[in-house]
């Protein structure tokens, strides 16, 4: 894997850097790794929620996680970025590398959730104008300049297919929009904040088809720029726009594969089972 | 079951609600019945003396009953809303949490007169000081403390965890959560809570008679913050409208202070229902902002 070395490297030059590698430095290193996952588990008290679980999500793809409700896939997805530490008796064994880098030891936590973007299930806007919203992210990384945020929020609402609906709307709370624009919103959100990972928990879940379809266009879009992990309930919207899927079942990862392989020729019967249909 | 039976039911029902009707109607009636006695034998007797600042009118008194508010108001605030804020959000299940939130429980149910007896002996006694408005307004923020307190920890705790799961995911420390998100978010019921404080500040009589003093000696062309005379000088004895009505009562010597009393306590009640009444609109204002309508 020389590819992978050369990531290794390109990491380790710009390690301890509080400012996060831009989405277009990233895209420097297409096919390279963005996680590694070996042999990990994860307890809740005395809970085995995921068991030895080894995936590596490849960079500039999009990575659909599926399986029936309680498997471990959004539990697996909100280790990525750390967001089980704010659950408490939750513990992770085994290794999560990060573009090389152990990301319980050798990544900051603050610079990992930086690096590594998330998008909830439901919309989740804060009580803030749409502004606000999208410059909460820049703000925390200590950006106060007035004509640069409203860069950023322009970049950013422009790149999660908002700004045209919201440009005249920008000192208005976010809460009056409606769900399908709420949830592009926190994209952009997630967006401003210059990360070059984005975890999605079932972002269409609470949405109607035509909001869903725009956030699909849009995964689509941004997987040109960005490693997208997704969760989803829907098998179709996995087979649409994922590049690999990765099946959970009790805990268990399944099969990961290529999702064209995946829904045409699974390998292991369970996974079978589960895509046509017959459980879950 | 006949139809008498369902006669009986319906008949209950009615009286019931209107029962229920008369318990909530009582209370609106009471109170402009209470307002409107208050404030029409107040205006019988208000002059134009009173209204004025000086040693005859009532002005000296209400702007101390301001000033000792706002004191009080910033006291309890430094003091409640980080409580709170810790109780919400950093305090972990545990003995020491359950000891504070008692602590806050007994305090806000401590009767005025013996908060303001603590405040006499640890306020005036113990730094050897006559009476004065620090010492009113410190007695006072005694009283307002747990209730700003317990306020700010119900508005954090009702917000919906998505705000701190968001901001955390965008990479925000705990404080920067708390900062930017959770207290601009639970700030109109914050306010709420103050308002409360307040209407209780401005209602004070029994903590403030032996620490504030039941005198004023104002000069409004003394600006010399360390002259005991001047408006803003805290460590001065400060009288307000509710300590002035009480010594009408019960020790003026004047033949109308019976009448100077009914019209004090007019202008109280204008001076608390007005605060209200923006206090209101103003926490309606900002609800609206956020809300997005």
């Amino acid at each position: 894997m020389a590819l992978t070395t050369t990531t290794y490297g390109y990491t380790k030059e710009h390690s301890g850097e509080a400012r996060p590698v831009s989405a277009d430095a990233a895209a420097a290193d297409s096919g390279s790794l963005t996680f590694e996952i070996k042999h990990m588990d994860l307890f809740y008290g005395d809970h085995h929620a995921l068991k030895d679980v080894s995936m590596d999500v490849r960079t500039h793809e999009i990575t659909a996680l599926i399986g029936p409700s309680g498997c471990g896939k959004s539990t697996f997805l909100k280790s990525l970025n750390r967001m089980n530490d704010l659950v408490e008796n939750c513990r992770i064994t085994g290794d999560i590398r990060f573009e090389g880098k152990d990301i319980f030891r050798e990544v900051d936590l603050l610079a990992l959730r930086t690096r590594v973007g998330m998008v909830f299930q439901q919309p989740t806007p804060f009580p803030k104008s749409i502004f606000e919203n999208v410059a909460y992210g820049p703000r925390l990384q200590g950006i106060s300049n007035k004509g640069q945020l409203s860069e950023i929020v322009e970049q950013s609402l422009r790149q999660a297919a908002c700004w045209d609906e919201m440009k005249d709307r920008l000192n208005q709370s976010a809460l009056g929009l409606s769900g399908g624009q709420q949830q592009r919103l926190c994209i952009a959100r997630t967006l401003a904040a210059r990360p070059s990972v984005i975890l999605m928990d079932e972002p269409t879940s609470a949405l109607d088809p035509i909001s869903t379809q725009k956030i699909e266009d849009l995964a689509l879009e941004l997987k040109e720029k960005y490693t997208i992990i997704i969760v989803t309930h829907n098998m179709q919207q996995a087979k649409r726009i994922s590049d690999k899927t990765a099946f959970f079942l009790l805990g268990e990862l399944i099969e990961f594969d290529d999702t064209v392989k995946m829904f045409t020729d699974p390998s292991n019967p369970k996974t079978e089972e589960y895509i046509t249909g017959r459980f879950g | 079951m006949n139809d008498s039976h369902f006669a009986a039911k319906k008949r209950l029902d009615s009286i019931m609600t209107a029962l229920f009707r008369f318990g909530a109607y009582f209370a609106v009636v009471l109170l402009i019945a209470f307002v409107g006695y208050v404030m029409g034998e107040g205006c019988r007797y208000l002059t134009g003396d009173m209204l004025s600042f000086s040693e005859k009118g009532l002005g000296n008194q209400f702007f101390n009953t301001l000033y000792l508010v706002f004191l009080s108001l910033i006291f309890s605030a430094i003091g409640g809303i980080p409580a709170g804020v810790y109780l919400a959000e950093y305090a972990h299940k545990g003995h020491l949490v359950k000891w504070v939130r008692m602590a806050v429980e007994t305090l806000s149910s401590l009767p005025s007169i013996v908060v303001g007896l603590f405040g006499y002996l640890v306020f005036i006694v113990m730094t050897h000081s006559e009476w004065n408005m620090l010492a009113g307004a410190l007695t006072v923020s005694i009283l307002m403390l747990p209730l700003l307190t317990s306020v700010t920890e119900d508005a954090l705790r009702t917000l919906p965890e998505s705000y701190r799961l968001s901001s955390y995911g965008l990479g925000a420390s705990k404080w920067q959560t708390v900062l930017h998100v959770l207290l601009p978010a639970a700030f109109p019921r914050i306010m709420t809570g103050l308002i409360m404080a307040a209407g209780r500040g401005f209602g004070e009589a029994a903590a403030l008679m032996f620490t504030a003093g039941m005198s004023t000696d104002i000069h409004w062309d003394d600006w010399d913050l360390s002259s005991p005379s001047c408006p803003l000088n805290p460590l001065r004895p400060s009288e307000t409208l509710t300590l002035h009505i009480w010594a009408l009562r019960t020790e003026a010597l004047e033949a109308n202070a019976n009448e100077q009393a009914a019209a004090c306590s007019a202008i109280l009640m204008i001076l608390v229902v007005s605060f209200s009444l923006i206090a209101r609109y103003m926490s309606y204002r900002i609800d609206k902002k956020m809300g997005g309508n």
